[in-house]
């Protein structure tokens, strides 16, 4: 046995010291995905931990009996999250959520850009109006409802309408500022060029506003998102199944494993699209150079 | 003075400018900035004729007004009294900083400047990628201005402006910003391009040699308010040389004429 134990090691220290001086020369794709994983384990481990940390402090309470009979520990609210995940109306009412929310979102930035362009460039309508947006900004659109639903009555039309005016001064401010912080050496290059007006604003003041767009649009897909929670809890439609109606079932059923895993849905939703911006953000950094690494 | 000899071969509606006596022209023109006690005066009854063709060069310590002056002639800003005419209605000009659009590739912006023109798209790829070959960045076209040197983003801020095809170019201190070494090929580059062209150039620096080694003509102004005390003629051989004996010793009795003016100033 140990002979040829020993016999054998001798080849596979040579192997080793083969694999050693590879290393040192090209890295393999096998090496080059190994340090992929490793900039991602980097980059996942913190999120990780601080989600571990609040299942624990969560079972903690749980387990210290505070108000033992209704607070659900994580154990039996995320095997209620795992059964509802399996039942079709938590994706029914996920697919009514969010279809809600591009629509609303979608008419939001498309109405907020268009006012936002107009107020740019029309002094008269700034003065008239654009103090107005920055008022309606401030505005909480829960207090919209009252107003969208006496106009609209308890339809899609009525969530969708809070929607807009939650998000949409948002967006048109974002081009604003976009707008207005145009660098001034940029506008006097594009006159010298011979940009005039029309041509000036769409290929040297419309992309130089992209990045304040970007802000102003991420900061109002947070606004159409809380209009969007707070109008399905307050609308709720028959045989329209979505995250509101189901959690304003939970409250009404004192279900709160169920509520909580509709929570945890939400706030997954949220950080999604959140992410989903701040790619935006970061890819256009990069395209402009705003960044330290290229 | 080979530029000059190019002057004349001046062929199509070009010719319209070579039949007159001057490229651009500054009468008596005066700018004033702000109101009542905070006025500053920039510029003082600063009358100038440039000659088309010729590379005229303004310097002057710094607040002599000499940016105003340029921004003037580009009709960027109104004089407060005086006249200015261009002969021609293109002009185009380059500033200290490259002032590239960030979003917009090397040769995305040389196109804008294309589009700005009015020239359809197959004109603009192709009159790009001849500018920027003029400036010696072929091959760079698709790079983003963070991603080019100092020295390489002025080369596409100029390869722009003569995609612009103005008659005169106003450059203000241009090389400002650029390390000696760069700014010396810059130089190179900027004979080279004029040489080929019908361009007339005013072109303001603070640094005298530069001004010796690129310009016909340097006009020297004084500081607040900015007006013209003397001019250079520069008789010397292209090519030239910053560091040469002749380029040297004109940018000398340039620099003892600034130097008495500013002893004025002081007193």
């Amino acid at each position: 046995m140990t002979p040829s134990n020993q016999r054998s090691s001798v080849p596979a220290y040579a192997e080793r010291l083969a694999w050693l001086e590879a290393q040192e020369a090209e890295p393999s794709a096998d090496q080059r995905g190994r340090r992929l994983l490793v900039r991602g384990w980097a980059a996942l481990w913190p999120k990780v931990l601080a989600v571990a940390i609040v299942l624990a402090v969560w079972q903690l309470i749980h387990v210290s009996g505070w108000k033992k009979l209704i607070f659900p520990g994580p154990g039996g609210t995320l095997a209620d999250l795992w059964d509802q995940l399996r039942t079709g109306l938590l994706w029914h009412a996920i697919g009514t959520t969010a279809e809600r929310a591009v629509i609303g979102f979608g008419l939001a930035v498309v109405i907020g850009s268009v006012i936002g362009a107009l107020v740019s460039r029309i002094a008269p309508l700034r003065a008239a109006v654009g103090s107005m947006i920055t008022g309606l900004q401030t505005m909480p659109s829960i207090a919209w409802f009252p107003f969208a639903i006496i106009l609209f009555g308890i339809s899609t039309t009525a969530i969708l309408f809070v929607i807009v005016l939650g998000a949409a001064p948002s967006i048109a401010n974002g081009l604003i500022a976009g707008v207005d912080y145009t660098p001034p050496l940029l506008l006097r290059a594009g006159k010298m060029m011979g940009l005039r007006r029309l041509s000036l604003y769409r290929y040297l003041i419309l992309p130089a506003s992209l990045p304040a767009f970007v802000a102003g649009l991420r900061q109002g897909w947070a606004f159409a998102w809380r209009s969007l929670m707070a109008g399905e809890l307050l609308v709720i439609i028959a045989n329209q199944p979505s995250l509101g109606v189901l959690l304003s079932t939970d409250q009404d059923q004192a279900d709160m494993q169920g509520a909580t895993s509709i929570i945890i849905v939400i706030l997954i939703l949220g950080i999604l699209v959140h992410t989903l911006f701040s790619m935006a953000d970061r890819a256009i950094r990069r395209r402009w150079g705003l960044t330290g690494t290229v | 003075m080979a530029r000059q000899g190019n002057a004349t071969t001046v062929t199509g509606p070009r010719q319209a400018v070579g039949e007159m006596t001057t490229a651009a022209r500054l009468t008596d023109v005066s700018k004033v900035f702000g109101r009542g006690s905070s006025a500053v005066r920039a510029l003082d009854r600063v009358t100038l004729e440039v000659p088309p063709g010729e590379f005229t060069c303004l310097i002057g310590a710094s607040g002599c007004g000499k940016s105003t002056l340029l921004s003037l002639v580009a009709g960027l800003e109104q004089p407060t009294s005086g006249e200015i005419s261009v002969s021609s209605g293109q002009v185009a000009l380059m500033f200290q900083e490259p002032a590239l659009f960030p979003w917009l590739t090397a040769a995305g912006n040389v196109e804008l400047a294309l589009r700005a023109r009015g020239a359809g798209r197959a004109e603009r790829r192709q009159r790009a990628a001849e500018l920027l070959d003029t400036v010696h960045l072929d091959g760079f076209g698709r790079k983003r201005p963070h991603e080019l040197s100092g020295g390489m983003r002025q080369r596409v801020a100029l390869a722009r402006a003569l995609a612009q095809d103005a008659d005169v170019l106003l450059m203000d201190e241009p090389f400002g910003a650029l390390d000696a070494m760069t700014r010396d090929l810059l130089h190179d580059e900027l004979d080279r391009v004029c040489a080929g062209r019908q361009l007339t150039i005013i072109f303001v620096t603070h640094n005298v040699r530069e001004a010796v080694r690129l310009g016909d003509r340097v006009v020297v102004l004084s500081s607040r308010p900015g007006r013209v005390i003397d001019e250079f003629a520069v008789p010397i051989e292209h090519p030239r040389r910053i560091d040469s004996a002749p380029v040297a010793e004109l940018a000398g009795r340039i620099t003892d004429r600034l130097r008495e003016e500013m002893s004025h100033d002081a007193q």
